[in-house]
C-alpha cells in the first residue's frame, strides 16, 4: 500500500493546463523526490497535496483514503516561498506556528529548544526574524515544518537558498527522519541530491509525468552500456581488438591503462571479465551509470546526451 | 486553546504591546485632556505687564468712565494724538481719542495703538462706552425709574421639551442632548470602523506578501485565518477605547481637582466631563446660568436609557465592524500592493462617509425617511442608528435593524472568506471584479 496516491490529477488555470492527468505513488517511509524544470507544475502538485488548492478533477490518496481536510494536520509543509513574520522575534515566531500545528505551549517550546540547539542558533531565540540573513531564515522554517513530526514532510526546493555546508546539513537532516520513518516528499532541481538521498522520483515536464520509478532502477533503465576499466600494463604490446565491446578512448600512464569501452549487444560484463583477465590483471571495472542530472536533461529536452 | 484562539491572542498581543500602540493609548487621554484644561488655564493666567492706555477726550465725559484692570491702566491726557505720534516716550501702549458727542456720533471715537490692539482692550473699550450711552440715552427719555422697568420686562424663556412614556409619565427631554449623545457614540463606531478595518486589511496584506499565508494554510483553515485576525484586532480596538475612556475621565476629574473648585470652574468640568467619552467639545458658556443649565443637563441625561443604548451600541458595533472588517480582509486579500488598495476601499469609504452624512442630516428628524432607511441598511445603520438611538427609536425597527445587520455581516463574512481563501494565494496580476466573482463561485 502507498502512503499517498496522487491519481490522474488535473489543474486548469485561466489559460494554460498546469497539471494533465497527473499520478504518483509515494511509498511509506521513503525520500520521493519531484523533479521537472520550472513552471513543470511540482509546486501547485505539492498544493494539491495540502490542500490548498483543489484540483479540477482526479484525486488524492492517504493509505488508500481519499484525503480530508484532516489530512494536512498529517503534513509538515515547507513552501518555495519561504515566509514568515518579519517583525516577529524568532521564538515567539516558531511557538506561535507550532501551536498552530497543535503542540501545547510546553511540548512546542521543549522540541523548539531541542531543534535550536541541535542547529546551534540558540542565540537568536529573541532576535527579530528580519534580523536574520536568509539562510538562517531557512533554518527556522525548516525546524518548523517538522516540529509537530508529522507523518508526511514535503519540502519543496529545500536547499535553495543554503551555502553548500548549511545544505549537506539539511539533506543529512531529511536523511535522518527518513530513519526516523516520516515518508518526505520534496521538490528539487538539485540533482546531485536525488542520487544522493531519494528512493523515487516522478519526473513532470510540462504538466505531465514523463518518467517515474526508483532511482536505481531509473538509473540503470538508461544506461548506455559504458564501462570504465583499468587495467595494469608492464608496457609492450596492448591489442583493443575484441569482439565483444568497442574501445570509446584509452589511455595509458604510470603502469596502467585506462580505458572507456562500450560493450557491444547481448554481452555481458563478465564475458568482457574473463576475456580481458586473461592477458592482464584488472584493477578496476566499472559500468557508468547516468547521472540524474543526465536523465533529466535528457528526458525533459528530448536529445540524447549519454550517447557522445 | 482551539486555533482561532491563537490566532486572536498572537493579533492582541502583538499589536497591543506595539510602542506606537502604548504611544497613542497613554498619550491620547492627556492630549484631550490638555485641550480641556490648557485653554481653561491660559485665560486664568493674568499678563503681569498693565498696559498703560491714555485717553484723549476732548468732551470730557467719557474719560472718567475708563477703571483700571488687572491688565490695563488708564490715565487721563491732555495731549494731542500728534505729540504722542512723535514723542519718543513709547510706554504708552494704546491711544484711545475721543473727538465728540458719541450719540450723536458713534465714529468719533478710535483705538490707536502702534502695534496690533489686544481683542481685550477693544471690548473693554467698547463695553464702557456702550454702557455709559445706554444710560445717557435712557436718562434722556426722562421717566423715572426705567432702568428698573426694562430689567422687569426681561423674559428668559427656554421650552421645556417633555417626552411621553408609554405608561404616562413624564420626562423632560433635550433634543441637544440627545443628538450630542448620538452623535459621540456615531464618531466612536465610525472611527473605530474604518481605523480597525484598514488595520485588518494590512494585517492581511502582510500576510500575503511574506508569503507566511502559504505556510498558515497548511495548518489552519483560511477562515479561521481571518476571523481570528478580525476578532484580534477588534480586542485590540475594544482595549483602546476602554483605556482611553477611564484614563480621560480620571485626567479630567483629576484636573479639575487641581484647578480647584470655584463657581466659574464647574460649567467646565461638566463640558470636560461630557467630551471625555467621544473627545467632543461642548460649548457652554461660563457664567452663573451655565450652572442652573448643567443641573438641568444632568436631569436630562439622567432621563436618557443609557443600558439600552449600551446593549445597542455594543450590538451595532460588532456588527458593523465585522460586515466592513470582513470587506477589508477580502480586499487586502485580493491586492498584491498598497497602491491598488484604493481602487477597492473607495466604494468602501464612499458608503461610510455617506453613512456620517446620513447621521448628521437625521439629527433634524431622526424619525424621517433618510433616517429610517438609512438606520434599516446594514451598510449605513451602524452608524446611523446610533444618531437616532438616544430619541427612543420602536422596538420593532431596532430589531428588524440588528437582524438585518446581523445576517448581512454574517453573509458579507461568508462571502469574504471565500474571496480570501483564493485571493491570499494568488499573486502577479492585479484582479478585477470579474475574477473576484469567479473566486466567490470557485
Amino acid at each position: 500500500m502507498y502512503f499517498l496516491e496522487a491519481e490522474d490529477v488535473v489543474k486548469q488555470f485561466s489559460g494554460h493546463l498546469a497539471l494533465d492527468k497527473v499520478s504518483i505513488q509515494v511509498p511509506p517511509g521513503k525520500i520521493f523526490g519531484l523533479l521537472g524544470p520550472n513552471g513543470a507544475g511540482k509546486t501547485t502538485l505539492l498544493r494539491i497535496i495540502n490542500r490548498i488548492t483543489a484540483p479540477d478533477s482526479g484525486s488524492i490518496r492517504f493509505n488508500g483514503l481519499e484525503s480530508r481536510p484532516e489530512d494536512v494536520f498529517r503534513i509538515g509543509y515547507m513552501p518555495e516561498e519561504r515566509g514568515l513574520y518579519k517583525k516577529m522575534k524568532v521564538g515567539e515566531q516558531a511557538i506561535y506556528l507550532a501551536r498552530l500545528k497543535g503542540l501545547s505551549y510546553p511540548e512546542a517550546k521543549k522540541r523548539l529548544t531541542e531543534w535550536f540547539d541541535k542547529f546551534e542558533i540558540t542565540s537568536w531565540w529573541n532576535r527579530k526574524l528580519e534580523e536574520l540573513s536568509k539562510g538562517m531564515q531557512q533554518k527556522i522554517q525548516f525546524i518548523i515544518t517538522v516540529i509537530h513530526k508529522p507523518e508526511l514532510l514535503i519540502f519543496d526546493e529545500p536547499f535553495s537558498g543554503f551555502d553548500p555546508v548549511n545544505a549537506d546539513r539539511v539533506k543529512q537532516e531529511i536523511a535522518e527522519l527518513k530513519y526516523l520513518g516520516h515518508t518526505i516528499i520534496f521538490s528539487t532541481h538539485n540533482m546531485a541530491s536525488v542520487e544522493e538521498i531519494c528512493d523515487e522520483i516522478a519526473l513532470i515536464d510540462r504538466s505531465k509525468v514523463v518518467l517515474s520509478g526508483e532511482v536505481n532502477e531509473i538509473r540503470n533503465r538508461f544506461k548506455s552500456n559504458i564501462l570504465n576499466v583499468a587495467l595494469c600494463w608492464e608496457g609492450g604490446i596492448f591489442s583493443i581488438d575484441s569482439n565483444y565491446y568497442t574501445v570509446l578512448s584509452a589511455k595509458a600512464q604510470a603502469g596502467e591503462i585506462r580505458m572507456r569501452i562500450r560493450k557491444n549487444p547481448g554481452v555481458n560484463n563478465s564475458e568482457i571479465i574473463t576475456e580481458l583477465s586473461g592477458s592482464h590483471e584488472i584493477m578496476s571495472f566499472a559500468e557508468e551509470l547516468p547521472s540524474m542530472n543526465d536523465i533529466f536533461i535528457n528526458t525533459v529536452s528530448g536529445t540524447d546526451s549519454t550517447q557522445i | 486553546m482551539n486555533k482561532t484562539g491563537i490566532i486572536i491572542k498572537r493579533e492582541y498581543v502583538r499589536r497591543v504591546s506595539k510602542k506606537s500602540f502604548l504611544l497613542v493609548t497613554f498619550l491620547m487621554p492627556f492630549m484631550v485632556a490638555a485641550l480641556v484644561f490648557v485653554p481653561l488655564w491660559l485665560s486664568s493666567i493674568r499678563s503681569d505687564e498693565v498696559k498703560t492706555v491714555a485717553v484723549m477726550d476732548t468732551t470730557g465725559k467719557y474719560a472718567s468712565l475708563f477703571e483700571d484692570t488687572g491688565n490695563f491702566r488708564f490715565i487721563n491726557s491732555d495731549k494731542s494724538l500728534n505729540d504722542y505720534r512723535n514723542s519718543e516716550n513709547k510706554e504708552i501702549a494704546a491711544f484711545l481719542n475721543i473727538t465728540g458727542d458719541l450719540l450723536q456720533n458713534p465714529e468719533a471715537a478710535a483705538l490707536y495703538s502702534e502695534k496690533q490692539i489686544p481683542g481685550e482692550l477693544s471690548r473693554l473699550v467698547n463695553q464702557t462706552l456702550e454702557r455709559a450711552l445706554e444710560e445717557e440715552k435712557l436718562a434722556s427719555f426722562n421717566i423715572p425709574n426705567l432702568r428698573e422697568i426694562i430689567n422687569e420686562s426681561k423674559v428668559n424663556l427656554s421650552v421645556q421639551t417633555i417626552k411621553w412614556g408609554a405608561d404616562g409619565s413624564e420626562n423632560t427631554s433635550s433634543a441637544m442632548v440627545a443628538s450630542m449623545i448620538g452623535m459621540i457614540f456615531t464618531i466612536i463606531v465610525y472611527v473605530f470602523i474604518v481605523a480597525y478595518g484598514s488595520m485588518v486589511m494590512q494585517g492581511v496584506m502582510e500576510e500575503k506578501t511574506n508569503r507566511i499565508v502559504e505556510l498558515m494554510i497548511s495548518s489552519v483553515r483560511p477562515f479561521d485565518l481571518m476571523m481570528g485576525k478580525i476578532i484580534g484586532i477588534a480586542f485590540v480596538g475594544l482595549t483602546q477605547l476602554f483605556l482611553w475612556g477611564i484614563m480621560t475621565s480620571a485626567l479630567i476629574m483629576g484636573g479639575t481637582f487641581l484647578l480647584g473648585g470655584g463657581a466659574a470652574d464647574i460649567p467646565a468640568v461638566q463640558q470636560g466631563m461630557s467630551m471625555a467619552p467621544g473627545g467632543m467639545l461642548m460649548q457652554s458658556g461660563v457664567d452663573m446660568a451655565a450652572m442652573q443649565e448643567v443641573n438641568e443637563w444632568l436631569g436630562i441625561i439622567n432621563s436618557i436609557n443609557f443600558v439600552e443604548i449600551g446593549v445597542f451600541f455594543i450590538l451595532y458595533f460588532i456588527g458593523g465592524y465585522l460586515l466592513y472588517a470582513a470587506i477589508f480582509a477580502a480586499i487586502g486579500s485580493a491586492i498584491n500592493q498598497q497602491e491598488d488598495s484604493n481602487q477597492f476601499i473607495a466604494p468602501v469609504m464612499v458608503f461610510m462617509v455617506f453613512a456620517v452624512y446620513a447621521g448628521i442630516y437625521s439629527m433634524d428628524n431622526p424619525d424621517g425617511p433618510l433616517a429610517f432607511w438609512c438606520s434599516m441598511i446594514p451598510f449605513t445603520s451602524p452608524v446611523v442608528m446610533m444618531v437616532r438611538l438616544p430619541y427612543d427609536v420602536p422596538v420593532w425597527e431596532l430589531l428588524v435593524s440588528v437582524a438585518l445587520l446581523l445576517a448581512t455581516a454574517m453573509a458579507i463574512t461568508w462571502l469574504s472568506a471565500r474571496i480570501y481563501r483564493v485571493g491570499i494565494l494568488m499573486y502577479g496580476k492585479k484582479p478585477d471584479i470579474k475574477e473576484i466573482i469567479k473566486w466567490v463561485k470557485y
